[in-house]
């Protein structure tokens, strides 16, 4: 076995090896993660302005090509592994993501074709993100618009961003921040530092100066400086960190999900046909993404529908992690799966509540196979809104149906993030526009999964680093 | 100044010291209240039966709820009788706070400490700030102490650790915050406005401090820090960047019921990591087997942090302390065991609120 990879901090250009770090073993290869301890990051994080700098020394429109040419790189290029000169091809990333995370080669490669996707596409993000401004408005700080100087002004001087390990593809939601010329501060999750530090060794490469960039593996502690060490920051978790930081208007928390499927009365009767709209809602990504659809709530059929759609689900079965046709995700720590699987288990001890896809489904929820502990689709009918199954997530294919009238179906699904409501009647589409609940909305049979590059994603992040402001007055200097 | 002894002699002087305050503790005209009755029903004479330190075994673990629960007047050796004593209070505690009492120990414990770095590590006769726990603590008298010991003066800024882990108990983490920086505010206006050189606080509020302003460039010449766990990357931090490799740093693990245990000096070929010794006689500390606190463990390996605590003004034998640490041989500074990277007991299994200050 050759000498450990070592991923070291990267402190805003400088690579740093710590001498706390966290070892894996990707198949006989020793990888190191050093770990940086919070001091070290709030020491850092008073050299932004250094950061902001080189950033804003280059113009937008090289930084636009920078991401895109970045986007080729993460997809193809051979990149830095670590500190120590060796390269990583995309199929050693794809495999050690897969040892780190259980996600499946297939579903590694699907992640790695969005997060490329997002980068190539980032004229049309910019465009969607500033509803077509110019780039130049990130160079002067104002364009001239129907013959009105519109300013906009950075509310910070860097994004921090606190990584899951669920899903790669969340990597997308910060990668238009350095192209608006705000320095970017990761800490990656636990299982999965080595996506951001990819993707960050792509933009350097293609050109960003490597001064914008902080990636800090680290504590909670660690955590908690970066996020209140910068101007504008954003959160991943669970509904604890939701409410940990709740508080705080510079973080933005996203947290569970609790997507949904409102199957409309004038779409119920042909629920057939749109099954496999349902089942990639809920088992799209292994079902860990909080866009996959964790609730399905229908006006009419709901037992039949339940029946249909677990047969479905439960053909969705443990394949081995090299499989192209994988689609469910190992569980990197068993503990979690065993944990989720109790939990499950429990609550159905409450009455009114039947794991449906049981009737279909081979061997028990929770299994081993193919070296990994994987939970296997799980799909419960709920007789009511009120059951403690009805309205919650986990991270793999899990999701509740219910019958409920239409016209409660607003007032009941609660903070959505994504709700595909399978209908085209006016007068509920205008009652669903109005939701305050909904954060992303489909309209029509389209899955939760689905991604329009030009509309934001859990808030518009242009909006969250810049604020508008009055110009007024002799700008011919400026 | 390093000790004089080889490991035997260390081990010839540890058995002599532990006859010697036996014979103080459980005799009728020297000892206190408490252990002279509790030798009365004990069932054994540690007069006695206690000859080596080794025979301490004998003696339960100490049970610290003890210092909460009983008036301190009973912990008076009866040859201090009259003289007025010092209450000490331990950490963070809330509630009844345990009590030690105490005379001379923090004199006694503290100038051992000085005369342990050079005249130039904590420059003789340079002013001192004491950024950290002081209300009924023995370190506020302590650091003082030192600081006149040294021929210095010392300041101080305040900080309630009780109130701190109350504010995160709550969930008040921006309250947290902002005390702390309260505190930070303090410390910083007093080392711009006056001529301090040295310093002791705890690594957090010393890396909060350095974040304000470069020490080095503030004049400090020597830090003391105690208090929380410092793992090997943490201390290279502070020593390579909150201190700039330029000031004299002194790591020290203790407490109000032991003292203070100095570190063997930091090394690079050591990785930054932490070995203390504690004040032998005076204190002894043990490396033991957590399910088999009766057997030492290994050197190397971790185990729970076990304090003996014998002067002539407080005996507390076999006390198990909340932290575990590695064991460690004794090294050319100090002829007996260490303690290495002590971390909170069992923090690799629970949640622990620590380093908050």
């Amino acid at each position: 076995m050759s000498a450990p990879i070592h991923i070291p901090v990267l402190r805003l250009g400088q690579s740093y090896r710590s001498l706390d770090k966290i070892a894996f073993n990707v198949e006989g290869q020793a990888l190191e993660i050093s770990v940086a301890n919070s001091g070290l990051i709030r020491r850092d994080l008073q050299h932004l302005p250094r950061a902001v700098e080189a950033l804003h020394a280059i113009p937008t429109a090289t930084l636009v090509a920078y991401c895109e040419k970045a986007a080729e790189l993460f997809l193809k290029g051979n990149l830095p592994w670590g500190d120590d000169g060796r390269l990583q091809s995309p199929e050693d990333y794809v495999q050690a993501l897969s040892q780190l995370t259980g996600l499946p080669h297939s579903l590694g490669r699907q992640n790695m074709g969005k997060v490329h996707a997002a980068m190539a596409n980032i004229r049309a993000i910019l465009a969607g993100l500033t509803r077509g401004m110019p780039l130049e408005l990130f160079d002067r700080g104002f364009i001239r618009q129907d013959g009105l100087e519109v300013n906009f002004f950075p509310q910070t001087d860097s994004l921090g961003v606190l990584l899951p390990s669920n899903s790669p593809g969340v990597n997308s939601l910060w990668l238009p921040a350095p192209v608006m010329k705000v320095p970017v501060v990761l800490k990656p999750g636990r299982e999965d530092p080595l996506t951001p530090f990819r993707l960050l060794q792509a933009l350097i490469a293609a050109g960003f100066p490597k001064e914008a960039f902080g990636f800090y593996p680290t504590t909670h502690d660690g955590g908690d400086a970066l996020l209140f060490g910068t101007g504008r920051a954003i959160a991943f978790g669970n509904d604890t960190t939701l409410k940990k930081y709740a508080p705080y208007r510079h973080i933005q928390v996203h947290g569970s999900g609790r997507s949904k499927v409102l199957i409309g009365d004038d779409f119920a009767g042909d629920w057939s046909k749109h099954l496999d709209v349902i089942a990639q809602s809920i088992s799209s990504n292994g079902g860990r993404s909080c866009i996959n659809a964790s609730s399905v709530l229908t006006g009419h059929h709901a037992r039949d529908i339940a029946d249909a759609l677990a047969r479905k689900l439960a053909a969705i079965v443990p394949l081995p992690r090299h499989d192209p046709n994988a689609l469910l995700c190992g569980f990197a720590n068993p503990t979690m799966a065993r944990g989720i699987n109790e939990r499950i288990d429990e609550l159905l001890q409450t009455p009114g509540a039947e794991d449906v896809t049981a009737r279909y489904r081979q061997g028990p929820r929770l299994i081993e196979a193919h070296g990994q502990t994987f939970l296997q689709p799980t799909l419960i009918f709920c007789e009511s809104l009120e059951h403690p199954l009805a309205n919650t997530e986990f991270m793999f294919p899990f999701a509740s149906i219910l019958q409920v009238p239409q016209e409660k179906m607003i007032a009941s699904i609660g903070e959505s993030l994504v709700v595909s409501a399978f209908t085209g009647n006016r007068a509920w589409i205008g009652e669903l526009m109005t939701s305050t609940n909904i954060e992303r909305l489909n309209i029509g049979p389209y899955p939760t999964n689905r991604v329009q590059w030009e509309q934001p994603h859990e808030g518009n992040l242009f909006e969250f680093l810049y604020r508008r402001r009055a110009l007024q007055g002799d700008l011919v200097a400026v | 100044m390093s000790s004089t002894l080889t490991v035997p002699q260390a081990q010839t002087a540890l058995d002599a010291w532990t006859r010697e305050m036996i014979a103080w503790h459980f005799s009728p005209e020297t000892g206190c209240d408490y252990w002279l009755k509790w030798a009365a029903q004990a069932g054994w004479d540690p007069k006695k039966e206690v000859k080596t330190f080794a025979d301490i075994a004998k003696f339960d673990h100490f049970d610290d709820e003890v210092l909460r629960k009983e008036q301190p007047e009973r912990f008076v050796p009866r040859a201090f009788a009259g003289r007025p004593y010092n209450v000490f209070e331990t950490g963070g505690t809330t509630g009844m706070p345990k009590q030690r009492i105490g005379w001379d120990d923090y004199k006694v414990d503290y100038e051992e400490f000085s005369d342990h770095y050079g005249p130039d590590f904590f420059p003789k006769g340079a002013n001192w700030l004491m950024v950290g726990p002081t209300g009924p603590r023995r370190l506020r008298l302590a650091v003082e102490h030192l600081a006149n010991y040294r021929g210095g003066s010392c300041y101080f800024v305040d900080l309630d650790p009780r109130w701190v882990k109350r504010l995160i108990g709550m969930g008040e983490m921006a309250m947290a915050r902002k005390y702390q920086e309260h505190v930070i505010d303090q410390a910083a206006t007093i080392m711009r406005h006056r001529n301090i050189q040295c310093m002791f606080t705890t690594p957090r509020l010393l890396e909060n401090l350095a974040e304000r302003m470069s020490l080095v460039k503030a004049g400090l010449k020597g830090v003391f820090v105690g208090g929380t766990t410092m793992t090997p990357q943490y201390v290279r931090f502070v020593v390579e960047e909150v201190l700039e490799g330029k000031i004299n740093f002194a790591p020290t693990y203790g407490n109000t019921l032991m003292g203070l245990a100095i570190s063997k000096k930091i090394t690079k070929a050591d990785n930054f990591s932490l070995t203390y010794y504690a004040p032998q006689p005076r204190a002894v500390l043990r490396i033991v087997n957590p399910d088999k606190p009766e057997e030492t463990m290994p050197y190397g390996e971790y185990g729970r942090v076990e304090l003996t605590t014998m002067t002539k003004e407080f005996f507390m034998p076999r006390f198990l302390e909340r932290d575990e640490a590695i064991r460690r041989p004794p090294c050319d500074e100090f002829p007996w065991d260490g303690v290495g990277d002590v971390r909170p007991f069992q923090s690799l299994t629970k949640t622990i609120i620590e380093g908050v200050y």
